[in-house]
């Protein structure tokens, strides 16, 4: 069954990562890697080249521009999305990702992913006009649908494994030590 | 430097007299080698010292059994209390006449000229075995940050727990969700105190189902002699939280959704201390989903090795449980400071403790290095830790076939040993 599933990730060589880095955590660490420049006004760049992995520097294919602004309901040109949406593009990325890897190795072939993802969050905090209520999302809900050859079951056993396995759910429901300094 | 002439020898040092460090004295007296069995403490020592005082044994009486001692009292869908646990394995020892020196206390183990050399607070002894029977539950595991819990705020570990009658009156966070720290939620919150559990990844059970307890299900199909070296991610397996279980005499079940009808709180995994605040993690619902999608897998397999095997007629019909329910908004943040939380009771697993151990076969997670009980260094044997040789290692009615292929290994090491060189 599973020969013939094909969505398109190797499992098998992350299945042998894993076992090699079993034996060798120290290539297991590593850093990603950003750099952004103010572009006046609430806009931001931020570009994404390399990374450090399997002790040494790593090169994506090509470099990644990314641009942040805030819309216009906050006085801003919306130039381009914000910032706390990237943060929608990683985990819905990240789970779905998730999801096509972990029916790779389970024999499922999948037909379709989608998902909507929606992030509520009260920007009271952020205008600090109520001391009480927080910055960031209040809560997020990514609701999925997935057409693939298995039952209803199989399918939310999926979606149950990828959240257990993603780095970016991970990110997002625990606490992360945040340093922020001036160079 | 002890000296080695006044050691004594014997062929076997067992190490530990609980129920399995007695089933390997009760197969090596069975093939006629001899040995000693080392006890810090009494018969059953961890039973009498290291336990609360209303736990009973997961297990029903029908499954409380050692090698050539089954349970005879006259409940068989019953749990033993702690005292009769005690008793049970006190008796197998008499009946086995177990060679047990009790109040010795191994300090050491070296391996030295191709033999065991064991360092004990009364004598040692010279061995070309040893079996290491001390247990999987030595040390409670406690997470680096319970330094950062303020001062104000007691700490128990399950150690320390004996009843709700020793905490204080106010709010108790009971930390993990494992057959420990459900039960522990749910006595204390029935002394009238509030109670707030976090909980992590858990394995979810009904207590019975389709009239039969959960646990004759996990022996009568099979699951439970499931290999070592058939379980598909074994190391995963070995670390597999306690199921949600609990032995009463009502047979109840006690899983998410009956502490949060008795009105226990659920949070997620305590994940970290900030300034003084407790966070938690924001995955609880994902716990939940995990947890009620493999029990549901698990009743699924029974349904159908019951259908298979012709077992429909004599149990009840299938059923479905609901799903756990999530609290409308799980707290994420709790204020340790403000004095809301009185104790904290952690109850988030334990350790061995290898400490006397002077042979390189621990690795950085403490735990040995075995092979289905084979330790890499020759002639050193382990028993009675979880998925040994099989799922059921670490339960009472487990160890038998443990023992005996752990024992018949070593008689086989035994007699390599004696083959001319």
């Amino acid at each position: 069954m599973t020969t013939t599933t094909d969505n398109g990730v190797n499992v098998q060589a992350l299945l042998d990562a894993r076992e090699v880095l079993k034996g060798a955590p120290e290539a297991a660490q590593f850093t990603w890697k950003a750099t952004s420049k103010w572009q006046g006004g609430v806009h931001t760049t931020t570009r994404i080249q390399n990374f450090f992995g399997l002790g040494e520097e790593q090169n994506h294919k090509d470099e990644t521009v990314l641009e942040a602004d805030h819309p216009e309901v906050f006085a801003a040109p919306d130039d381009a999305i914000t910032p706390i949406e990237y943060l929608l593009v990683g985990l819905t990325s990240c789970l779905t990702g998730g999801i096509a890897s972990v029916a790779q190795n389970r024999g499922i072939q999948l037909r379709s992913v989608e998902a909507t993802i929606e992030g509520n969050h009260d920007i009271r905090g952020i205008l600090g006009a109520d001391s009480d209520v927080r910055n960031g999302f209040n809560d997020i809900k990514v609701t999925f649908n997935v057409d693939a050859d298995a039952s209803p079951e199989d399918i939310e056993a999926l979606v149950a494994q990828s959240q257990k396995r993603s780095a970016v759910f991970d990110a997002l429901t625990n606490p992360t030590n945040v340093t922020v300094e001036v160079a | 430097m002890t000296n080695s002439g006044a050691a004594e020898r014997v062929t076997t040092v067992v190490i530990g007299a609980g129920h399995a460090g007695l089933a390997a004295s009760h197969f090596l007296s069975e093939r006629s080698i001899d040995h000693v069995v080392l006890e810090r403490g009494e018969v059953a020592n961890s039973w009498r010292r290291e336990r609360w005082d209303s736990l009973r044994l997961l297990t029903p009486n029908s499954q409380a059994r050692l090698p050539g001692h089954p349970y005879a009292g006259p409940d068989p869908d019953g749990y033993m209390t702690m005292g009769e646990v005690i008793e049970f394995v006190e008796d197998f020892a008499s009946v086995s006449c177990a060679p047990v020196r009790t109040g010795v206390e191994v300090t050491s183990v070296r391996r030295t000229g191709g033999e065991y050399h064991v360092t004990t607070s009364r004598g040692d002894f010279r061995s070309g075995t040893v079996v290491i029977a001390s247990g999987a539950c030595n040390r409670p595991a406690v997470p680096g940050f319970s330094d950062a819990v303020p001062a104000s705020i007691e700490q128990l570990t399950t150690f320390d727990y004996r009843n709700p009658e020793q905490l204080d009156e106010g709010r108790v966070l009971v930390v993990g969700a494992s057959a420990t720290g459900a039960q522990l939620a749910a006595e204390i919150r029935r002394s009238g105190r509030p109670v707030t559990l976090s909980v992590g990844e858990h394995v979810r059970l009904p207590r019975t189902y389709r009239g039969r307890d959960v646990l004759w299900w996990m022996e009568a199909s099979g699951l439970w002699d499931e290999r070592y070296d058939e379980v598909e991610d074994l190391t995963r397996a070995r670390r597999l939280p306690s199921p949600q279980l609990v032995g009463t005499p009502e047979r109840s079940t006690l899983d998410l959704n009956a502490l949060t009808d008795m009105g226990v709180d659920l949070v997620g995994r305590w994940a970290a201390i900030r300034d003084g605040r407790a966070l938690f993690s924001g995955g609880l619902r994902n716990v939940f989903s995990l947890a009620d999608l493999k029990m549901q897998r698990l009743l699924d397999n029974f349904d159908e090795w019951a259908r298979i095997n012709g077992h429909d007629a004599h149990l009840d019909a299938p059923e479905r449980f609901a799903p756990t329910r999530v609290p409308e908004s799980p707290l994420l943040q709790l204020d340790l400071e403000r004095g809301e939380i009185r104790t904290v009771v952690w109850a988030t697993g334990y350790r061995p403790d290898y400490t006397w151990l002077d042979v390189d076969v621990v690795d950085a997670k403490d735990q040995l290095r075995h092979d289905g009980g084979v330790v890499e260094s020759p002639g050193l044997y382990a028993l009675g830790l979880p998925v040994l040789r099989r799922r059921k290692s670490t339960f009472i009615h487990g160890i038998e076939d443990d023992a005996r292929e752990v024992i018949d290994h070593l008689v086989e090491y035994l007699a390599g040993r004696r083959r001319p060189a």
